[in-house]
């Protein structure tokens, strides 16, 4: 906005522009004010109209072209959604695998800590077999005769052997004590009684055998019997420590 | 004044109405809003050239209304009518603004 004394025209010019202006507007009841009115009122609805509309445009009033490019915009999102669905359940099935995987793993280490525990006593056992119960009373069967009954039933193929109230394990020793039989420190007294799990009728058979573990223990006077059970509960139980000096070997296989 | 005061009352009633364009008025309001808008940029011209006239104006608003209105209609059916909606708003933006001009150094001698 220029300041009328610089402008090169009287500034009464402008003035006159101003108080013409404001003339015409000056309301009167003549006709033509009211038609311009009227017609005022009618474009400024029309333009309020035009806004709400144009913010809250539809498909409709689209043109053809426009229609066109919009369908292929929505064909090219189609497709890129489609294949990001792909992508996804590529994904999903990988990982479902994946945690497949992992259950049978894990699976497979629970059975190898079972049969490590049979194998260590450190896990109770049931399962078919027998019960070898010796009867000794003139405390005349040594040692060596419930050694060689066990060697007899590992050779047989005994999987979990239980003398009284011990675990026999690989470490286990059998020494001859005044009342009875120390095995492994702990002291067992007659009748012993051998549970074993196992082929039963294999583990029978061993114990029978003529010159067999029957057999001796009769000869030095005691009395043996083989009992075949289809439930035998190993459930002495021993604890492990832990190796001082023995370190598995690390391998890279599992 | 007295068209200011239209428009203003227009516009209120319009936000208080909330009126809904029907279907067949949508692709001609645009165009007829531009071209009384020129109506009226060229009537206001009129008067501080002094050569306004009631009639001239209510003529020229209508005429100016039913004839974009009309050009985007035919543009429609010959298949042109963006085009030709564009240019009518080309024209027509043109003309206000050499109007607005011609105001602007009517009021403010620059």
């Amino acid at each position: 906005m220029s300041t009328p004394d610089r402008s090169p025209r009287p500034p009464r010019d402008a003035r006159h522009a101003w108080a013409r202006l404001l003339r015409a507007g000056t309301p009167s009841r003549s006709r033509s004010n009211i038609l311009v009115m009227v017609l005022a009122i009618a474009l400024g609805f029309a333009i309020i109209a035009q806004v709400r509309q144009t913010s809250v445009q539809g498909l409709e009033t689209l043109r053809e072209d426009e229609l066109v490019r919009l369908f292929a915009d929505v064909d090219q999102d189609g497709d890129r959604l489609a294949s990001e669905i792909r992508d996804l359940q590529t994904s999903l099935q990988l990982l479902e695998s994946r945690s497949t995987g992992e259950e049978e793993a894990q699976r497979a280490a629970k059975e190898r800590v079972d049969a490590l525990g049979i194998l260590a006593g450190t896990a109770p056992a049931v399962g078919s077999g027998i019960t070898l119960r010796i009867d000794d009373p003139q405390h005349t069967v040594p040692a060596t005769i419930l050694l060689d009954a066990v060697q007899e039933l590992r050779d047989a193929g005994a999987e979990a052997i239980q003398v009284n109230d011990v675990r026999v394990v690989a470490n286990t020793w059998f020494a001859d004590t005044r009342d009875g039989i120390s095995v492994s420190g702990v002291e067992v007294r007659p009748p012993y009684v051998l549970r074993v799990i196992g082929d039963s009728n294999t583990l029978a058979g061993a114990m029978q055998i003529p010159g067999g573990v029957t057999a001796t223990v009769r000869r030095v006077g005691g009395e043996a019997s083989v009992d075949i059970r289809t439930r035998v509960v190993v459930d002495a139980l021993l604890s492990v420590s832990p190796p001082r000096y023995a370190r598995p070997v690390p391998t890279t296989t599992p | 004044m007295i068209p200011a005061i239209g428009l203003a009352i227009g516009i209120v009633v319009g936000l208080l109405l909330q009126p809904a364009v029907p279907v067949w008025l949508q692709p001609y309001l645009p165009i007829a809003v531009i071209a009384a808008l020129d109506a009226v940029f060229g009537a206001v011209r009129a008067i501080l050239d002094g050569i306004f006239s009631d009639k001239v104006f209510v003529v020229s608003f209508l005429s100016n209304v039913v004839v974009a209105a009309f050009i985007v209609f035919l543009g429609d059916k010959l298949g042109v009518g963006s085009q030709l909606s564009t240019g009518v708003v080309v024209v027509l933006g043109v003309r206000i603004f050499s109007n607005v001009a011609s105001i602007r150094r009517h009021l403010f001698d620059a």
